[in-house]
């Protein structure tokens, strides 16, 4: 019996998950392997006799170098950071408010706002575009970071919305009648009792809203045109494939410096982030 | 301290009438306990009270003060909820002080008050931890001492016992009884626990169906129940209920079904004189009826099977069956009567209840 459990665990989990694994991590090795790689590597032939494709012995910091010098890499990075922090900061405001509302208020046609908030989520991107870029010019925020962070809500806080709404749900609502009357306002329960207990739902939308603005590449690729005011994502693509000549090491390095941000956000919330999904709150 | 009026209060949601025309007035320092099985509408009308449900109409008023459009935070109560409701993320502390905070009281009044009311509830050493790490009976502590440290006008209770295990309810109970005495403040009850009604209330409202079914003290309630519902709905194990037709026979009144004839107690002849030949409902406390002993006058006995025997230490339930129906006689432990015997029980007389069979009230 112990020896039929143990080849079972082995067949049902250790090996599956190692393929899980290495199939989950082995594009960001590649990555790394090709950002450290000398040209010379990068550029020989499968067949030669020195080829090494998994790891290399001459390390080097050529391309990042080069990244940083021939490139506006860093304005990009700032570029995305902010863009980024501000709207994900706004999506989420509008969210917790909304999320809130549709939650524990009742009024007329919530029901109906709430899903109608949550079908403009499903609108693709690719089509939305469109009708958003005639607005950009209206406003004549084109090519300036505030044509995105003015667009990327329109995804983030349906997002946004939803993810908190459910996670409001799960708190009982007893705690915030009961600091009503224990003497705050609606308002004030909100704010004193369900935002503190919410946390790990509201920095779950924040990671997640984070990382969708860090990542968009579309509405980025449309509305900015300087090199220099680009996010990492498009700013690496268009600077660094040149017609048909791709500049393999630095196009790795830029990727992997822009997503080192998002991956120390998530290693600093994951606990948070894990219960913000499953949602948990007793009373 | 105050007393709370409710007056013709309703309370529709879209489909659903959940409460229906109640009045009541509870007085000043009174210990008022409403009970009913689950959607009565009892807890309905207390979030009225509370301020949590808005009144659809009718008028609530605390003290001398209408209160329909006061929000929670302005009717001076407190409130203890069946889930407790501590905030997880504070303190017992600062959970105890959360309402005193918001009303701006000064600090050392703040932490006097705290201190206090956990000596009187004996959380004294609870005062630093986390809700998460308190056990249910603890957590209830805790959420009463958040409500006494604020010296409402009215308490509320939510069914605060439903959610702790049988042995710890009873001593919950005991000692809600205790602070009620020693704080002498207007309190208002809900359960569906009919034990709990009847040992916490100075009265007790009985609700069916968003009505009030009858509003007494509770010996009174055992006693003299108003309908079949409240007959049956106070007392455990509940009062037996059966059919019988109100005969003329030998210059007095009988009631007889398949397997009893009894003769009508003296004191409700004249009662049921109108029902003469028609059918009512007699209702008999398990605890009413008794194994016949030749004292027993034969006109109130009659014979039942034995279907169940349920000893339960201090006492024996038995199941029986007369004709069509099954009654359930509480007797002596010392009673050695075994499944499928026969055996003569005898009722107390003045114990018997009658109910017209359609309006189902009290003759």
């Amino acid at each position: 019996m112990v020896i039929e459990r143990k080849w079972k665990t082995w067949v049902y989990f250790y090996i599956p998950l190692t393929v899980f694994v290495v199939g989950t991590l082995f594009p960001f090795y590649w990555m790394l392997i090709t950002a450290i790689r000398p040209d010379a590597e990068l550029y020989r032939s499968w067949r030669a006799a020195t080829n090494t494709p998994f790891w290399t012995l001459q390390p080097t910091l050529e391309h990042f170098r080069d990244l940083m010098a021939k490139t506006t890499f860093p304005h990009w990075l700032w570029n995305t950071l902010f863009i980024a922090v501000t709207s994900t900061a706004i999506s989420l405001f509008c969210g917790l408010l909304a999320g809130y509302a549709l939650a524990r208020l009742r009024f007329p046609m919530a029901g109906t706002l709430g899903t109608s908030i949550f079908v403009t989520y499903l609108v693709p991107p690719t089509l939305l575009f469109i009708p958003l870029a005639n607005i950009i010019r209206t406003f004549q925020v084109g090519d300036t970071p505030w044509a995105l962070i003015l667009t990327y809500p329109t995804f983030l806080i349906p997002f946004c919305t939803w993810l908190l709404m459910g996670y409001f749900k799960t708190i009982p609502k007893e705690l915030e009648e009961c600091a009503r009357i224990d003497g705050a306002t609606r308002f004030g329960a909100m704010v004193r009792i369900i935002f503190p207990i919410a946390v790990p739902g509201i920095l779950s939308a924040g990671i997640f809203a984070f990382t969708l603005s860090w990542n968009e590449f579309i509405y980025a690729l449309v509305f900015l045109s300087s090199p220099e005011k680009k996010t990492v994502p498009v700013g690496v693509v268009s600077e660094l494939i040149r017609g048909d000549i791709y500049f393999w090491g630095q196009l790795m390095a830029g990727a992997l410096l822009g997503s080192i941000p998002v991956a120390l956000v998530y290693s600093f919330f994951v606990e948070y982030y894990v219960t913000g999904l499953t949602g948990s709150v007793k009373g | 301290m105050a007393q709370v009026m409710m007056k013709d209060l309703n309370k529709k949601y879209d489909e659903v009438h959940a409460v229906k025309d109640v009045n009541l007035h509870i007085r000043d320092k009174e210990f008022m306990v409403l009970v009913g099985p689950s959607g009565c509408g009892k807890s309905t009308t207390l979030r009225m009270v509370a301020g949590l449900e808005e009144i659809t109409s009718g008028e609530i008023s605390i003290g001398d003060r209408v209160v329909n459009d006061l929000p929670p935070k302005d009717r001076d109560i407190a409130m203890v909820f069946q889930n407790y409701a501590l905030y997880p993320h504070m303190t017992v502390y600062d959970n105890m002080a959360f309402g005193l905070k918001m009303r701006k009281f000064p600090k050392v009044e703040i932490q006097k008050r705290v201190q206090d009311a956990a000596e009187i509830l004996g959380i004294q050493e609870l005062l630093k931890r986390k809700p998460r790490q308190l056990s249910g009976g603890q957590r209830q502590r805790v959420a009463v001492g958040r409500a006494i440290v604020r010296h409402p006008q009215v308490f509320l209770f939510d069914e605060p016992l439903s959610n702790l295990d049988a042995k710890l309810r009873v001593q919950m109970r005991v000692e809600l009884k205790r602070l009620h005495e020693r704080l002498e403040t207007t309190a208002i009850y809900v359960t569906h626990d009919q034990v709990e009604a009847m040992t916490l209330g100075d009265r007790v409202v009985v609700m069916k169906d968003g009505w009030i079914q009858q509003v007494g003290e509770p010996l009174e309630l055992y006693g003299r129940p108003a309908n079949k519902f409240v007959a049956g709905f106070i007392g455990s194990p509940s009062m037996n209920f059966v059919d019988v037709k109100v005969a003329d026979a030998n210059g007095a009144l009988w009631a007889e079904t398949q397997g009893i004839r009894v003769k009508v107690p003296p004191i409700h002849t004249s009662r049921l004189v109108p029902y003469k030949g028609q059918q009512v409902t007699m209702g008999v406390r398990p605890e009413d009826l008794h194994p016949a002993s030749g004292s027993d006058p034969r006109e109130y006995c009659f014979d039942a099977v034995v279907d169940v025997v349920e000893p339960l230490g201090s006492e024996i339930l038995l199941d029986l069956r007369v004709g069509n129906n099954t009654i359930v006689a509480r007797v002596e432990p010392t009673n050695r009567v075994k499944v499928h015997e026969s055996t003569r029980l005898a009722l107390t007389p003045d114990r018997a209840h009658f109910f017209d069979l359609k309006t189902e009230l009290a003759i």
